[in-house]
């Protein structure tokens, strides 16, 4: 099992980032009721470890026991019927999913999900408990009809079923839907609460930590908890007793994108473009996010810029990323992207160098 | 644990006046339509105005007071834009509702006029086909129905509906009406809030008093009956004004660095960007010592950056965007470069 899993917190008492978050929500475990609620925050910030923490402590160990399906819906919109196969993470008592996965059928997945969920209502012996619990992942991914259709089911079954929604920036939320749930901003952990939980892993593993050692895997890990776990682990295995200067090594798509930023800051040229977009190729087929891509490259080539040119030179890289979200060929906003930086950096240079 | 126990209703329902007369800081809306109310005589009717004014609740207690709890039911349709609306409904449900004649039973002291209400929530998001073939509806069964449309923006409503109706404008509200009524509220809940908190509350809600209600009952059962000014911002996903303060500190310093290791960290902090624009928004409209002429670059680029934001740009990107193009106009460095 990965540390990231092993050593995640079961329960809210034991949660160490986000210890006062985590007293709010045992209240709700106390009262064994809670509103609709809707967690964002940037990735690897423990927003999942809360709301599992929170589901197991208000049923029990039953939500452990998880099966995934695949399951198929039959929709029938009026005018025609299909079939939808969606997977989803299931317990007696939670249903766990990923509406986005559906495309532009996303509004019917939370339309038909929750009716059905709604119809199947748990009976718990002394009557309590009496509702499910939806989890939602990415909801910020939904398409505006789905979160509209959402906010009528919302209210609609909330006797029966109560949703927890998950997503990293909740402006993309609509405001309707958010104003209808309990909101619980999950900020990324500082680099010193990082160094504190992996002081608390390694003392669980048993290992010798150097000095200054959790704290290089915590600026490395860029406020992402569960990367830094990840680094961590990768160290561990990497070897073993740590030694005193060791750094995890990078992950191979950010190698490759820094590699890109060096040609493309070393030779300007039509030629080096076409060099360029096979790289881009490769990352692309290997499912990296376009926009991760493109931030990653901003990112390397800001380090070796003037600050005249980093304003430009940012101001492109949002107008690209806000086409590339607009259009549907990623490639062809990144590959736009490098040749505007290149015609910048060039004439940057002939202006400075003749 | 049952539905309907009373903690889970929502107060905004539950404090939701039922009498024309209880809606608030609408003197003049209420004052007309308590004359109609008298002579149970109706126009057909256009609510317009911000959210969290009042015009849901209008409606809903008009129709309740002319025909009471037992003929609601069958005299009122409530269909809001989370309801198919298409053109199809208007064809059909609403066509075949609007047709059916009805009696003027007086029933219980209420009036009951002999004509049905067709209440249109959210009005402004229906299509414009749907708009059209109501307007042959409207006029056809005018004699045993009413509508009541409900939207916030006016011009979204195709000129002949809005020519057929009475219109009602539903202005924000101010803040005392907002502190008096969120006072009677935790008074019968047994809340306590100081003044503080009282201020903070009418300042993010903005005159939207359903909002100010609903951070109340949010940070109410997440912090207990005691709510401080912290407690609602946090509970409202406002941003403390600090954070606010801080990112244009960074943008005054000049250096581009500084601003990239701010935004950052907001973004790490889990904000949300579109609210941060429209907090940053007010405070460089209510900077002294920053010229007009650089206050009017900034809010084009905040302007720019919301709609690609609506679009699904990345928030990181934009808000760096923002932050490099408010150090531009500060320090009056012309937009592109010049070698």
């Amino acid at each position: 099992m990965l540390w990231v899993d092993k050593h995640r917190p079961k329960t809210l008492d034991k949660v160490i980032v986000h210890e006062q978050v985590a007293q709010n929500l045992k209240k709700f475990v106390a009262e064994q009721d809670c509103p609709h609620l809707l967690f964002y925050g940037p990735p690897g910030s423990g927003k999942k470890t809360l709301i599992m923490a929170l589901i197991k402590q208000m049923f029990g160990a039953g939500v452990e026991k998880v099966k995934m399906e695949n399951k198929t819906w039959k929709i029938d919109t009026g005018t025609r019927t299909f079939d939808l196969e969606l997977a989803m993470l299931s317990s007696s008592h939670h249903v766990e999913m990923n509406p986005s996965d559906a495309g532009f059928q996303d509004r019917y997945v939370v339309q038909e999900v929750i009716k059905e969920m709604a119809k199947s209502r748990p009976i718990d012996a002394k009557g309590k408990r009496a509702f499910k619990v939806l989890v939602l992942n990415e909801v910020d991914k939904l398409s505006r009809e789905a979160q509209h259709s959402l906010r009528r089911t919302m209210e609609k079954y909330s006797a029966s079923c109560r949703l927890i929604l998950c997503c990293n920036s909740s402006s993309k939320v609509t405001e309707a839907v958010r104003s209808r749930c309990l909101n619980v901003r999950v900020n990324a952990p500082t680099e010193d609460q990082i160094v504190q939980v992996l002081e608390f892993i390694g003392k669980k593993e048993n290992l010798q930590l150097p000095f200054g050692f959790a704290a290089r895997i915590a600026a490395q890990s860029n406020r992402n908890l569960r990367r830094a776990i990840l680094f961590f682990e990768t160290c561990k295995v990497q070897q073993y007793p740590f030694s005193a200067n060791q750094v995890a090594p990078p992950l191979d798509w950010e190698q490759y994108v820094s590699e890109i930023a060096t040609e493309i800051l070393s030779e300007q040229s039509p030629k080096r473009l076409y060099s360029v977009r096979q790289k881009f190729y490769e990352l692309l087929v290997n499912c990296i996010p376009p926009e991760s891509i493109l931030k990653k490259l901003l990112t390397e080539l800001m380090k070796k810029l003037d600050s005249d040119l980093k304003h430009e030179v940012c101001h492109w890289a949002a107008h690209y990323e806000h086409k590339m979200r607009l259009g549907s060929k990623a490639i062809f906003h990144l590959e736009a992207f490098v040749a505007k930086f290149m015609s910048i950096y060039k004439e940057f240079l002939c202006a400075a160098f003749g | 644990m049952a539905p309907l126990v009373p903690s889970s209703q929502p107060w905004v329902e539950k404090y939701r006046p039922r009498q024309v007369k209880d809606v608030a800081h609408q003197e003049e809306v209420v004052r007309v339509l308590t004359n109609t109310l008298e002579t149970a005589d109706l126009p057909h009717m256009l609510f317009y105005g911000p959210p969290g004014t009042g015009k849901t609740t209008t409606a809903l207690a008009i129709a309740y007071q002319l025909y009471g709890p037992e003929l609601y039911k069958s005299r009122v349709l409530e269909l809001n834009a989370s309801d198919e609306r298409g053109i199809n409904v208007v064809r059909t449900k609403i066509k075949d509702f609007a047709a059916v004649a009805v009696g003027s039973a007086r029933k219980g002291g209420y009036p009951c006029p002999p004509y049905k209400i067709i209440i249109l929530d959210e009005a402004d998001s229906m299509t414009e086909d749907a708009q059209n073939a109501l307007r042959r509806t409207m006029e056809t069964y005018s004699k045993v129905t009413r509508f009541f449309f409900i939207c916030n923006y006016i011009s979204r409503i195709i000129e002949p509906l809005a020519s057929r109706c009475a219109k009602f404008r539903f202005k924000p509200l101010s803040e005392d009406v907002m502190s008096n009524r969120i006072l009677h509220i935790c008074n019968e809940e047994g809340l306590t809030l100081d003044a503080q908190a009282l201020s903070t509350l009418s300042a993010i809600s903005q005159g939207d008093l359903r909002r100010a209600i609903t951070y109340l009952q949010s940070a109410a059962r997440l912090f207990g009956s005691s709510i401080s000014s912290s407690d609602l911002i946090s509970v409202s996903g406002a941003i403390p004004e600090d954070i606010v303060k801080s990112l244009l500190v960074a943008c005054k310093s000049g250096e581009f660095d500084v601003a990239n290791k701010e935004v950052s960290n907001i973004i790490a902090d889990g904000y949300p960007v579109s609210q941060l624009l429209s907090q940053f928004l007010d405070v460089i409209v209510n900077a002294d010592d920053i010229p007009d002429e650089h206050k009017a670059r900034i809010c084009r680029k905040l302007g720019e950056a919301d709609k690609c934001l609506v679009d699904g740009a990345d928030e990181y990107l934009q808000l760096l965007d923002m932050a490099s193009e408010t150090i531009r106009a500060l320090f009056n460095i012309p937009q592109g470069l010049v070698f």
